[in-house]
């Protein structure tokens, strides 16, 4: 047999190059086109960006670890359907970032933990999981009801996402197109400038961790774990609306 | 070794090190070559039976056909696991098998359901997945609360009723537990005297006189327990509060104190602080049928009382 690859072999420059492409094809052919073909995310009404105080327990749930645990991605399966709910829908992550899909399911999937359970129970749960859950293998969390919440750099991190695409305001017109598209109310909540305010009374109205005299990191963390997979109303969409996308 | 391979007059790279450390060119194993090729042509088959290339904005979408009823209409797509999974859902073996069941549920009266062995058992079967899946992280995987804070469902004694349809209702729309706390309007030694007189009801032997005296105040304008726990202290299911008079404790840790002056204690703290606990609503979440289900799962937890 000759030795027809000899100047690949030879050509460590060369072998990385081709390499790259070799496995870069691969890459491109699965993620490119999800960019311009229309209609992979799916057209449905409610999805909308997390207010600071969701966005501030999420990145306390990054900090945390959690998903090396769960999974935030309910997969098209009856199994995943009767247990977890409706799966997840490329449109419910498209704020998200990081998103949070993940294959590890050390503990459930919490794609659609949202309003599940209660505040209290969530309290109850992060401090001692296994006062509720006797047989629970997830660790205590007590230093998240214990620590206040440090949202000082809030609207800093809001900016950050802004810069990644996810539509929150700081000019006039940005707010105006939010108002269009999310309704006055959220577009207030999507407002850059004034997100230490709105982070502040959304948990003083939803008073998390059931304790009115702080805000806690739990307050955060709570707000956003009730608010997962709740904003696709299913009941509106048939079943087959949903397969058009793929 | 070295004269082994130069009788063989194997392929080398023509790189030759210290002398005589050469590098040779050995061809694939045969096996290997054709697993390979078998991959490809595995390749080949699947972009013909499945959505696979993109095609300027569209994609080729396969040969393969899935077809399922939407809105109606039987619609026929190309394969995708969406699609599969609403044929599962539809037609596939397991699902066919417990709709036929869920069916007959949806269609009997909680007193058909309960007197039909048959599908009692199917209750017990699927109830059990349900209450695991949904139910156990507060009410216990053998739903016998925690007390203080979440019921127990397995004893007799219920906050919001205990008939199937009052069960039922409990289900699909949740409650809230409210009782006010009296810090503000009873003193210590109030306190006192009418978690006396709640002990009392459930055949304690307390302080006679500090149990008449909380009387007063559990039946007067003072307390006004009353309003909510009625005369008899029996409890209202309108409102959910606690008959007093049975030896079942769902607040107050009562039966875990070792002496009277701890139980006083735990019925008094209740009193003090109030209660707000919430249980909530499953309409949106678990299909009619399930709330059915569970109902007589629930009802029969209860000892079907
Ligand atoms: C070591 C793995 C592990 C980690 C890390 C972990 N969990 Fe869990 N989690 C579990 C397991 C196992 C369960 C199931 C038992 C239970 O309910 O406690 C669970 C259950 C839950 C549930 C209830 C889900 C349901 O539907 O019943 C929530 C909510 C939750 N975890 C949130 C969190 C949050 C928030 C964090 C990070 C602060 C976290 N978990 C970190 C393992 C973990
Ligand atoms: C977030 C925790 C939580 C979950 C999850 C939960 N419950 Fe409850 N449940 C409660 C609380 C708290 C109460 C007591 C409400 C009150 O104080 O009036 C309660 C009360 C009840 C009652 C009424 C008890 C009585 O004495 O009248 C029933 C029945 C019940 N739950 C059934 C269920 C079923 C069935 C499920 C699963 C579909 C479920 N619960 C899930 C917290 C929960
Ligand atoms: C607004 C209505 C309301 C009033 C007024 C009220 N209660 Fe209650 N009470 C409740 C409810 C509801 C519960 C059950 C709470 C739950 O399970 O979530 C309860 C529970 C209790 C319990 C706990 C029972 C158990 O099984 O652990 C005690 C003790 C009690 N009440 C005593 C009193 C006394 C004494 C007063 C008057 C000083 C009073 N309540 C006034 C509604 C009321």
């Amino acid at each position: 047999m000759k030795f027809s690859h000899e100047s690949i072999e030879i050509n460590a420059g060369l072998l990385i190059v081709l390499t790259l492409v070799a496995i870069s094809i691969g890459g491109l052919v699965e993620i490119v086109p999800l960019f311009y073909i229309p209609g992979t995310v799916e057209k449905v009404d409610g999805v909308r960006p997390y207010t600071p105080l969701e966005q501030a327990g999420r990145d306390i749930y990054t900090r945390e670890g959690c998903y090396l645990c769960h999974s935030q991605m309910i997969r098209p399966f009856r199994d995943e359907k009767l247990r977890f709910g409706h799966y997840s829908l490329a449109a419910e992550s498209q704020y998200d970032h990081p998103f949070q899909w993940g294959s590890k399911r050390t503990g459930p999937d919490l794609a659609r933990v949202g309003k599940k359970y209660s505040n209290a129970w969530h309290v109850q749960h992060l401090k001692a999981p296994r006062s509720v859950v006797p047989e629970s293998i997830m660790p205590n969390y007590p230093w998240l009801a214990e620590n206040d919440l440090d949202y000082s750099d809030i609207a800093d991190r809001m900016r950050a996402l802004k810069k990644v695409g996810v539509p929150y305001s700081e000019t006039e017109a940005e707010y105006q197109a939010n108002v269009k598209k999310f309704g006055k109310a959220m577009a207030d909540q999507l407002n850059i400038n004034l997100a230490g305010e709105n982070l502040l009374a959304q948990a003083e109205a939803g008073n998390y961790d059931g304790n009115r005299s702080r805000l806690s990191e739990l307050d955060a963390l709570i707000a956003y774990l009730q608010v997962l997979g709740t904003m696709v109303d299913f009941k509106k969409y048939d079943e087959g609306y949903f397969a058009e996308f793929r | 070794m070295s004269d082994k391979h130069n009788e063989q007059a194997v392929q080398t790279t023509g790189h030759a090190w210290d002398g005589d450390l050469q590098e040779f060119n050995n061809p694939l194993p045969r096996w290997w070559v054709w697993a390979f090729y078998a991959s490809v042509a595995f390749a080949v088959i699947y972009w013909i039976l499945y959505p696979v290339w993109p095609v300027g904005r569209d994609y080729t979408k396969g040969v393969l056909k899935v077809s399922y009823e939407s809105n109606g209409k039987t619609v026929t797509s190309h394969w995708n696991t969406r699609a599969v999974y609403i044929e599962d859902m539809q037609k596939g073996e397991e699902a066919l098998k417990q709709k036929a069941y869920l069916d007959k549920v949806a269609k009997a009266s909680f007193a058909q359901i309960l007197s039909d062995p048959e599908m009692m058992a199917f209750v017990r079967s699927i109830g059990k997945g349900l209450f695991g899946d949904n139910c156990a992280a507060c009410h216990g995987q053998g739903a016998s609360g925690v007390i203080g804070k979440f019921p127990n469902l397995v004893d007799d004694s219920w906050l919001w009723g205990g008939s199937v349809e009052d069960i039922h209702r409990t289900i699909r729309d949740g409650h809230a537990g409210f009782m006010p706390a009296f810090r503000e309007t009873l003193n210590e030694e109030e306190l006192e005297q009418v978690a006396s007189y709640v002990l009392s009801l459930s055949g304690h032997k307390v302080d006679p006189a500090k149990a008449e005296a909380g009387s007063k105040i559990f039946n007067g304008q003072k307390g006004g327990c009353h309003y909510c726990h009625t005369h008899q202290a029996k409890g209202m299911k309108s409102v959910g509060s606690a008959n007093l008079t049975d030896a079942v404790w769902t607040i107050a840790d009562v039966p875990d104190a070792p002496d009277l002056k701890g139980k006083l204690a735990a019925v008094e703290q209740v009193i003090r602080n109030g209660v707000q606990r919430r249980m909530p609503a499953w309409r949106d979440r678990l299909t009619p049928e399930q709330i059915k289900l569970l109902a007589v799962y629930v009802h029969e937890l209860g000892g079907g009382k």
